[in-house]
């Protein structure tokens, strides 16, 4: 794999100009991505911050073809993009290589874009869809989507005398993808890119379908200094509360283990202040219960790799 | 009309003038069609920025992580020719990018790459203090 000086020198396929908030996780993910083939690449993006900020009228910014569609389809609109490719490829009427990407949010994929994209892994299509999980539905104004943590504060899981936040754990998607049974899954983060440019050449490489999860930090929607993104994703990580990992053809493999530097899980809620609430200590029962969840998690993801 | 202006410190450049002039009815293409790969780079987002990203070439090493991490596609990538070529750590293999300035006319301010330079390399400072 090329390093970061070799890579300074490849095209930029997304433009500067979009209008993503300042500070924000998902172009810098979508750059590494796609970073990850030097073959041309043709991008759906399913509705999202992503697609929203980068394709104001009259501009956009991706460089690479790029298909616009409605927040639960972008598996299928790619899938159809492979077909036809497949066709014309049969006919002869296209020669070169071609990859499929595809980019959702958590609302679009954990949520809205789930059975789309279930469809799409089942039927085996040749493409790499990337989810950009930044934990709700930021663009519309902070709701929650079923990958919010919980106990976090969002406008649709509110903090009052009754209900302290999000009231359900997060939904484990990488694993519901790995149930699929497909080539290659893996769960990346930002703040660990050359980790993300590799599991992204590996995505391009295989045959049939790939799948990336990719923690991505959101300014506003987590509420926290907008310098720090890259340290909200390195904690995420260094808590076990975002493991990175690969399955490749159904064997689990750890890419990283902090051991006994495993940080509890507050370091990197009071990093945020839509956890601001859990640091009052009629709340602590609630940082328990999430630090059960995450410790059982990890234990149980260990195990998958060989390592319990 | 803008007007492109060098400044002495680490090859930043800086628009003169924002003015964005949106197209009228009869210059968009028919169909609302976008002519042009990304064409949001006619969208400066320069003006967004309080702090501003100094660089300290004395400190850095060309690592070029802030170019992988600006969310903004704004550190520029220099020639390709390393000033620290054979130094101790320092790869002498050909074609590698430098740090070549940032584009002020899209960076937002975050200040990620001042905070994840590993050599401290990068300063961010309040916009009032530059007259431009
Ligand atoms: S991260 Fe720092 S040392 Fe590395 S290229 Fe950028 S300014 Fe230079
Ligand atoms: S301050 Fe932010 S937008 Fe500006 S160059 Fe640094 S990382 Fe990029």
């Amino acid at each position: 794999m090329a390093n970061i000086r070799e890579l300074a020198l490849t095209n930029e396929r997304l433009a500067p100009g979009h209008r993503l908030c300042p500070g924000c996780g998902l172009s810098i993910i979508a750059r590494a991505v796609m970073r990850g083939t030097k073959d041309p690449i043709v991008v759906a993006t399913a509705t999202g911050c992503l697609e929203v900020s980068t394709t104001i009228y009259p501009y956009t910014a991706w460089n690479v073809p790029w298909i616009h569609n409605a927040f639960e389809n972008a598996a299928a609109t790619i899938s159809g993009a492979e077909a036809a490719y497949k066709v014309l490829k049969k006919k002869g009427k296209i020669n070169k290589e071609i990859k499929f990407l595809a980019f959702g949010g958590d609302g679009g994929t954990y949520d809205i874009g789930l059975q789309s994209l279930s469809g799409a892994l089942e039927r085996g299509h040749n493409f790499v869809y990337v989810c950009l999980d930044n934990e709700g539905y930021m663009n519309t104004g902070i709701q929650r989507s079923s990958s919010t943590p919980y106990g976090a504060w969002t406008n649709t899981s509110q903090v009052g005398k009754i209900h302290k936040g999000k009231e359900q754990f997060k939904k484990d998607l990488t694993a519901v993808v790995a149930a699929h049974h497909i080539p290659y899954v893996a769960q990346a983060s930002s703040h660990n890119y050359m980790d993300l440019v590799r599991k992204a050449e590996k995505a391009f490489a295989v045959k049939g379908p790939a799948f990336i999860n990719v923690l991505s930090p959101c300014v506003p929607g987590w509420k926290y200094p907008m310098q720090l993104t890259q340290k909200l994703a390195k904690m995420a990580v260094d808590t076990c509360f975002w493991p990175l990992f690969e399955v490749e053809n159904d064997k689990w493999i750890l890419n990283y283990d902090p051991g006994d530097n495993k940080k509890p899980i507050i370091e990197w809620l009071k990093m945020q202040k839509r956890f601001r609430h859990l640091m009052k200590p009629e709340n602590t029962h609630i940082v328990e219960q999430l630090q059960k969840n995450v410790d059982f998690r990890w234990e149980n993801l260990k195990k998958l790799c060989g390592k319990g | 009309m803008t007007e492109q202006l060098k400044e002495g410190n680490g090859g930043h450049t800086h628009q003169k003038e924002h003015k964005q002039k949106l197209k009228n009815w009869k210059e968009i293409p028919i169909g609302g069609k976008i002519l042009e790969a990304g064409n949001s780079k006619e969208y400066k987002t320069g003006d967004w920025r309080t702090f501003r990203p100094i660089h300290i070439p004395e400190k850095c090493t060309n690592c070029m992580i802030c170019w992988m991490i600006c969310p903004d596609s704004c550190v520029n990538v220099g020639g390709v020719d390393d000033p620290n070529k054979g130094k101790k750590g320092v790869s002498d293999k050909p074609n590698l990018g430098n740090f070549g300035g940032f584009d002020l006319d899209y960076c937002k301010g975050c200040g990620i790459c001042a905070e994840e330079c590993p050599f401290k390399a990068i300063e961010m400072k309040e916009e009032k203090e530059f007259k431009d």
